[in-house]
């Protein structure tokens, strides 16, 4: 038990080391990435072009280059496509989270963006118009979701 | 310079292709087959590796961002006199073993026991972390290092089972790996969220149940029950209700069946029924939100709570009635949904109606709110 303690203590001091070098291998192993899908892009294009050059005096030929520059036209432009999304859901997103704070006598209502240290049933500040104190009656956060088709089931 | 490269290399290319352009694409097309036959499935474990390889980097992400936000949280409530970094590490790393099962009687108390020495442990560690924090805070920092934990726990399972694929390049132990991803994925970014939560102290979607208790309570005295409880002991319908939730608003469990077996005891038995409120996993294509009604004692959690429950009611023949709020894993861990907020007063008439036909007037009885209060007072 001790000693699985200590190798616990260890790994953690292992890790501490090597935690500041990991945003900086995520960022160079997607940079290579864009630079291999940059590379398919020129490449295809390269095709493309090359297949037009010469059309005139071969069409199975640039059939051929045709269809490889498409290929690797889609492939790139896929591969770009699904990077982007990546990036944008690697973000831990923050929904906006929304304090409410009532008045429990004329029923003045307060709604705000929350705070550190606000709580459901926090007493609050005096109300603006009756000068009773006011009371926090609701935290939540609101989804806004996109308008689906009508669901079947 | 590229356009004119470009032109003679279609000049030098133009007789190699008419000659030998269909030969090499067939001998390609060939090769294709061969390897395919032969490597297929090594490919496809190559491809399913990597795809394990793109999550484990966003869990390593997603837990390193926890471990970046529970840091800072401290720094910033508790004031530490220096950098707590080394010691959430060592926290990150704690771990708890379970009691024996292979001869199971008592074995609750044991885990039950576990549990405590494990809760003392962890509040120890971050009242040295954060100094200058409060009982609230505290709660609330104790759970972020929790969730934090977590992360750091799925992360390293994860990642065993890569490295351990990669090594013997078994499919089956990859396979299962990439099969179950997903969900591991999903209860990571829970947990992500969760964090966020507590660190800020909002109340978060599991809390709902106490929501509906301290929404029952309000206004009315209360006194502390058990460990991190409070009890109010409410009329309602003519009845008197005795309403138990974890102490809020800092982020706590509490122990809610020791609470109800004290009330029990206290009252010699008479209780004519006890509901139970809870937030309890939909199903997919449920709407969260919805409010469901049955039976059965309605606490998660390891356990200890459930059995200390089931124990009282059997004692004393007391119906048990179940409340619950339905809502995803994420949605049970991260900033509560508004339609769950608003579940609340729907809960809390099914409570007034089962109330109504349950019992007599006159008649003792107990409603608890489970669930993690942080964020809602009473
Ligand atoms: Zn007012």
């Amino acid at each position: 038990m001790e000693l699985d303690n200590r190798k616990g203590e260890r790994l953690a001091e292992k890790k501490s080391e090597t935690a500041g070098t990991t945003e900086t291998t995520a960022r160079r192993i997607s940079s290579f990435v864009i630079v291999v899908i940059f590379v398919t892009l020129a490449l295809s294009l390269v095709a493309l072009y090359f297949a037009v050059d010469i059309y005139q005096r071969n069409e199975v030929a640039a059939g051929y280059f045709f269809l490889i520059g498409f290929v690797g036209l889609a492939l790139s432009s896929y591969m770009l496509l699904q990077m982007r999304k990546r990036v944008l859901k690697w973000r831990i997103k923050l929904p906006p989270i929304i304090t409410i704070i009532e008045c429990q006598k004329c029923g003045f209502k307060n709604i705000r963006e929350f705070k550190r240290g606000d709580y459901v049933f926090k007493e609050m500040d005096a109300c603006e118009k009756c000068n009773e104190p006011m009371m926090i009656t609701g935290i939540y956060r609101e989804i806004k979701e996109p308008k689906k088709k009508e669901e079947k089931f | 310079m590229t356009f004119a490269m470009v032109v003679n290399v279609s000049q030098i290319a133009q007789p190699f292709v008419d000659e030998n352009f269909g030969w090499i694409l067939n001998v390609v097309f060939y090769l294709f087959f061969i390897i395919f036959i032969f490597y297929g499935q090594r490919i496809q474990m190559y491809v399913m590796l990597k795809e394990v390889e793109g999550s484990l980097l966003r869990l390593k992400y997603i837990k390193e961002e926890g471990r970046k936000i529970a840091i800072e949280t401290i720094k910033e409530i508790g004031k530490p006199s220096h950098d707590p970094s080394e010691r959430v590490d060592r926290f990150l790393e704690y771990f708890a073993l379970p009691p024996e099962s292979m001869d199971p009687a008592g074995v609750v108390w044991k885990l039950e026991h576990i549990l405590d020495v494990r809760d003392i442990r962890f509040k120890d560690e971050v009242k040295l972390m954060a100094p200058s924090a409060s009982e609230t805070q505290i709660n609330n920092l104790e759970n972020t290092l929790e969730a934090a934990l977590a992360l750091n726990y799925i992360y390293k399972v994860v990642r065993h089972f890569y490295i351990l694929g990669k090594k013997t390049l078994s499919l089956y132990i990859i396979m299962q790996l990439q099969m179950i991803l997903p969900l591991v994925m999903r209860e990571a970014e829970a947990y992500a969220s969760a964090l966020k939560a507590f660190a800020y102290g909002q109340p978060i979607g599991d809390g709902v149940g106490a929501l509906v208790a301290a929404k029952l309570m309000h206004g009315h005295e209360k006194r502390k029950i058990a460990k991190d409880c409070v009890v109010a002991t409410v009329p309602l319908e003519g009845r008197t209700a005795y309403v138990i939730k974890a102490e809020g608003p800092g982020g706590n469990v509490g122990k809610p069946g020791e609470a109800m077996k004290t009330i029990i005891e206290e009252n010699d038995g008479k209780i004519s029924t006890i509901i139970i409120i809870d937030a309890a996993l939909k199903l997919e294509g449920e709407k969260p939100g919805e409010v469901a009604e049955g039976i059965g004692v309605a606490i998660g959690g390891p356990g200890v709570e459930k059995f200390k429950v089931e124990e009282s009611l059997l004692k004393h023949r007391i119906p048990i009635n179940a409340v619950i709020i339905k809502e995803d894993v994420g949605d049970a861990v991260s900033p509560m949904r508004k339609e769950i907020f608003e579940a609340a007063d729907e809960a809390i008439k099914r409570i007034k109606r089962v109330i109504l036909e349950k019992t007599k007037e006159g008649d003792s009885l107990i409603i608890a709110g489970i669930g993690n209060t942080i964020g809602i007072g009473q």
